[in-house]
């Protein structure tokens, strides 16, 4: 369950900052300069951790060229930490 | 003769990376360290404890690093990140993780034993993820050797020269006197208790010369392996470690003689008309193993 | 527009309306198999002079009135003001507000900072456009399809082939001059401005009908000690104000990347020269001045210094670390067609093995012998690089266009061993395609693609494979490092493009097709 807003990741390149809040339904927005190739593919993996906590949510990326491991650990931490402390377990 | 063969890899340099940086572990494999050491303690501020350990129990369990050794340096036993740093990182599987501020052989135990239930719970060969011990207190050194052979999974006893200096209330000098008896107590636990012994880092990155000289004086004592800050250090340490040309024809001489005698089921190993003892057999094929990291197969390869 | 393949599978135009018709790419030296033949020599325009006539003039529109242009004409510039050059911004405005329409421009390549010549494409001043590269604003409009006609992209051997076989005939040259007479004689390597070689420009002096030496520094005649541009080509001198902005054009030395990753990709390039059997006295070779191309010319000093070695010649753009290079006995000579830093500026008029070249000489692969036919080693630089090393220097992971061929073809053609050094990945994306975006160098020419993970050798360069091999390098097969990349990148879409609108064509330097650069959607 997503109680507050959080945010994982930085600005940094390389790196990804996801943010996540709380929503009646899930939602996902992606920014960044690989918006052409990688859109799609991030919107897959942020699905896949939403789906995986059953956790409704709006979630935005702004990717500065995160690559996948990255991306799954942002979204996983920016969720746990939406959910609180002592949130499910990914 | 094959026994005598070193089987553990050789692990001469240990790069550190900052657990929370993923510009850098993505590129971890590349540099030619022997083993990375991603890093959730001093690196990672406290506010970022959480999202450092997701971001590297992910590089460790999805990222192929060929054959890059990876370790995990966790937050010590006094800190409330202990615990669930190795929930998160035992099931990634890296090849061990560094347990710093070891100060008695408890600090190891608990950490094993809650690594055992962490294997057991995700169906894990018991013992398949080893203990770096770090020792950075002078209680720590003096209790080495209890350290040692505090548990079956400690692989390797290593020197935190940082900590150490603040315990002993000295200060870090180029020649390293002030470590010299840390490291001769680390190195002869270590050796004692049948482990790999880890130098500290050197922090000057704009003093290579000064770490050729520590790395040298580290490969002397008879360290296992340093640890490097970044990856500008590793081919220093690399070629602290690079066998001795005349050493190594002898040790190709010595190997050649050892095959010579088993095939024709002699007992005695005669090298130059000389017998030649265990010990220096093995010694001559950790040589020869050791001269493979650097490109050299033969004695032909020699110059 | 009737599209045909090329050798390449690409789709290119076989006329651009308003420009030409073209031939499909066929193979690197193809050209030599074609019958080829010169255009009759008519003799050069003659311009009879009076004795000490006055050339000089600081009325920009007196200036071009009588230079004779007109709209419909064709105008010149050239790029060695790099990103401080106010010549083309001054004299575009101009030719704007005489109410001029429908140019085309010309220039050797456009600077990073030009994003105003977009306007200038949007208000019809220019309405064609021939450059090496097209950046930033330009290069978004071109994409977006704000310009009709498809715009011709060349390297600058290519550029000096196509003005000298008349494919591009410009009218007006304005070149701007850090340091001229008030004859006209004109040098880069003096003057607030200096810019050191004045390459790209001794070609448009030649050819051009009419040219204007575009200066803020006027010396005492004649103009010593050395004059890159003699009078005799140059029609008008222009005094303005300022021809640019020292701080923007002698920038401060490039320096040798300290970032990990491109030291170990110099790393693994420097090894595939050693294993080449290419690094021995009488050599020659060509870095860019990326951070990483230079780091292997670091490795490449240090070992000419160990083994003894002394190179014949350096080519191309010129470094500090080049010159250095130079100074210090490691090579004979640096032939120098652009200069790129504050330190190379005024070393041809110290040393003179350090030497400027123009741009035919380098590079164009239709005279009597370009210096880059003479080249040994290149290292060059990639956006993009397909599994058949073709390389993509010109537009973006977006299909934007942004940025220059330079010499990048005509080196890798050239030099025996072209090296072709690049991250496996940058900002997350994969540098190896399937297929790449544009074409820009044929893969045919390419001898090694060189990342952090190792080394990739074109199956085709059998000798150089073995050698590798025999060095025991990190030899992988470009296939698999693709996969090794996606495996950590995730497999890029390929960017939606409208393939029905040709924005661009990317010519080879012989004049035939490589590729053709669409409208982004």
């Amino acid at each position: 369950m997503i109680i507050k807003k959080a945010q994982a990741g930085s600005l940094e390149s390389s790196d990804c900052l996801v943010t996540v809040e709380p929503a009646d339904a899930y939602s996902m927005s992606y920014s960044g300069q690989n918006e052409a190739i990688f859109k799609r593919r991030t919107e897959r993996i942020a699905l896949e951790v939403a789906e995986r906590l059953s956790a409704s949510a709006r979630v935005s990326i702004q990717d500065q060229g995160a690559i996948e491991v990255t991306l799954r650990a942002r979204i996983e931490t920016a969720f746990e930490r939406a959910m609180g402390d002592g949130g499910v377990r990914v | 003769m094959s026994g005598k063969k070193n089987t553990n890899s050789a692990c001469r340099s240990m790069l550190y990376m900052p657990g929370n940086n993923p510009g850098m572990l993505q590129h971890a494999a590349v540099f030619g360290a022997d083993s990375v050491l991603f890093d959730l303690e001093d690196a990672v501020s406290e506010r970022e404890k959480d999202a450092a350990r997701r971001l590297v129990s992910h590089f460790v369990k999805d990222v192929d690093f060929g054959k890059v050794i990876v370790t995990v340096r966790i937050n010590g036993a006094d800190t409330p990140y202990f615990e669930r740093d190795l929930k998160e990182i035992v099931p990634s599987r890296p090849a061990a993780v560094r347990v710093p501020k070891c100060h008695s052989p408890e600090d190891v135990t608990r950490a094993d034993e809650l690594m055992s239930e962490i294997e057991r719970a995700n169906n894990m060969p018991l013992g398949s993820v080893k203990i770096h011990a770090m020792l950075e207190t002078a209680h720590g050194i003096e209790h080495a050797y209890d350290i040692a052979v505090s548990s079956p999974r400690i692989e390797a006893l290593t020197l935190g020269g940082q900590d150490l200096t603040a315990d002993l209330g000295v200060q870090k000098t180029r020649g390293g006197v002030e470590f010299l008896y840390a490291r001769g107590r680390i190195v002869m636990a270590a050796k004692a208790a049948g482990l790999s012994a880890f130098d500290t880092v050197w922090t000057d990155l704009n003093d290579i010369e000064g770490l050729k000289n520590e790395a040298a004086l580290a490969v002397q004592i008879g360290f296992t392996g340093k640890a490097a800050v970044h990856p500008s250090q590793v081919d220093a340490i690399h070629e602290a470690y690079r066998p001795d040309t005349k050493e190594l024809r002898r040790a190709f001489r010595i190997v050649a003689g050892a095959e010579a005698a088993e095939r024709e089921g002699k007992g005695v190993i005669s090298v130059d008309g000389r017998m030649v003892d265990g010990p220096i057999v093995t010694r001559a094929f950790n040589l020869i193993n050791l001269a493979s990291l650097y490109g050299i197969e033969k004695e032909d390869d020699l110059t | 527009m009737k599209m045909i393949k090329n050798s390449l599978a690409r789709l290119v135009p076989e006329e651009i309306p308003g420009v030409g018709k073209f031939e499909p790419y066929v193979s690197p030296f193809a050209y030599l198999d074609r019958k080829l033949t010169s255009p009759a020599i008519k003799s050069r325009p003659i311009h009879p002079q009076a004795p000490r006539h006055d050339k000089v003039t600081s009325d920009i529109k007196r200036a071009i009135e009588r230079s004779g242009l007109e709209s419909g004409m064709t105008i010149s510039f050239h790029h060695h003001l790099r990103g401080g050059d106010a010549v083309i911004p001054l004299i575009l405005r101009a030719l704007s507000d005489m109410g001029f329409k429908n140019l085309t421009l010309a220039p050797s390549s456009l600077p990073d900072s030009h994003d105003f010549v977009a306007d200038y494409i949007r208000s019809g001043l220019v309405t064609r456009l021939f450059s090496s590269g097209a950046r930033g604003e330009v290069g978004r409009a071109i994409s977006n399809g704000e310009i009709e006609i498809p715009v011709v992209l060349r390297s600058h051997g290519g550029r000096a082939r196509a003005i000298e076989q008349g494919d591009i005939a410009i009218d007006v040259a304005f070149l701007g001059a850090p340091a001229c007479d008030k004859y006209g004689n004109m040098t880069g390597s003096a003057g607030r401005a200096a810019c050191g070689s004045l390459g790209y420009a001794q070609l448009d002096a030649r050819y051009a009908r009419h040219v204007i030496a575009v200066t803020d520094n006027i010396m005492d005649y004649p103009l010593r000690p050395r004059i890159s541009i003699p009078q005799y080509l140059v029609d008008q001198v222009l005094l303005v104000d300022s021809i640019g902005e020292a701080s923007k054009i002698a920038t401060g030395a490039v320096k040798i990347s300290r970032n990990p990753v491109d030291l170990k990709t110099a790393r693994n390039a420097f090894d595939l020269l050693k294993a080449s059997g290419l690094m021995t006295n009488g050599c020659s070779f060509q870095v860019g001045a990326g951070g990483a191309s230079l780091a292997v010319a670091a490795f490449v000093k240090d070992y000419m210094k160990e083994n003894k070695i002394k190179g014949s010649f350096g080519l191309g753009g010129m470094s500090g670390y080049m010159i250095e290079m130079l100074e210090e006995g490691y090579f004979e000579a640096m032939l120098d067609v652009q200069s790129f830093d504050k330190s190379v500026t005024d070393s041809m008029t110290r040393n003179p093995n350090h030497i400027e070249i123009d741009v035919s000489c380098y590079a164009n692969p239709f005279n009597k012998g370009c210096a880059a036919h003479n080249l040994d080693m290149v290292i060059l630089a990639a956006l993009e690089i397909d599994t058949d090393f073709n390389v993509n220097v010109q537009t973006g992971h977006d299909g934007v266009l942004r940025g220059a061929i330079g010499g990048h073809p005509d080196t890798a053609a050239g030099a025996k061993c072209a090296v072709i050094v690049a991250p496996s990945f940058r900002g997350g994306v994969p540098t190896i395609k399937e297929r790449v975006t544009t074409v820009c160098t044929p893969g045919e020419t390419i001898g090694a693609f060189v990342t952090e993970r190792g080394v990739c050798i074109n199956p085709r360069r059998e000798d150089l494979i073995r050698r590798a091999r025999d060095a025991k390098l990190p030899v992988k097969d470009i296939r698999e490092l693709k996969a090794e990349i996606e495996a950590l990148t995730g497999v890029p879409d390929k960017p939606m493009a409208d393939e029905s609108r040709v924005v661009a064509v990317v010519e080879n330097r012989d004049g035939t097709l490589l590729d053709s650069v669409y409208k982004v959607v």
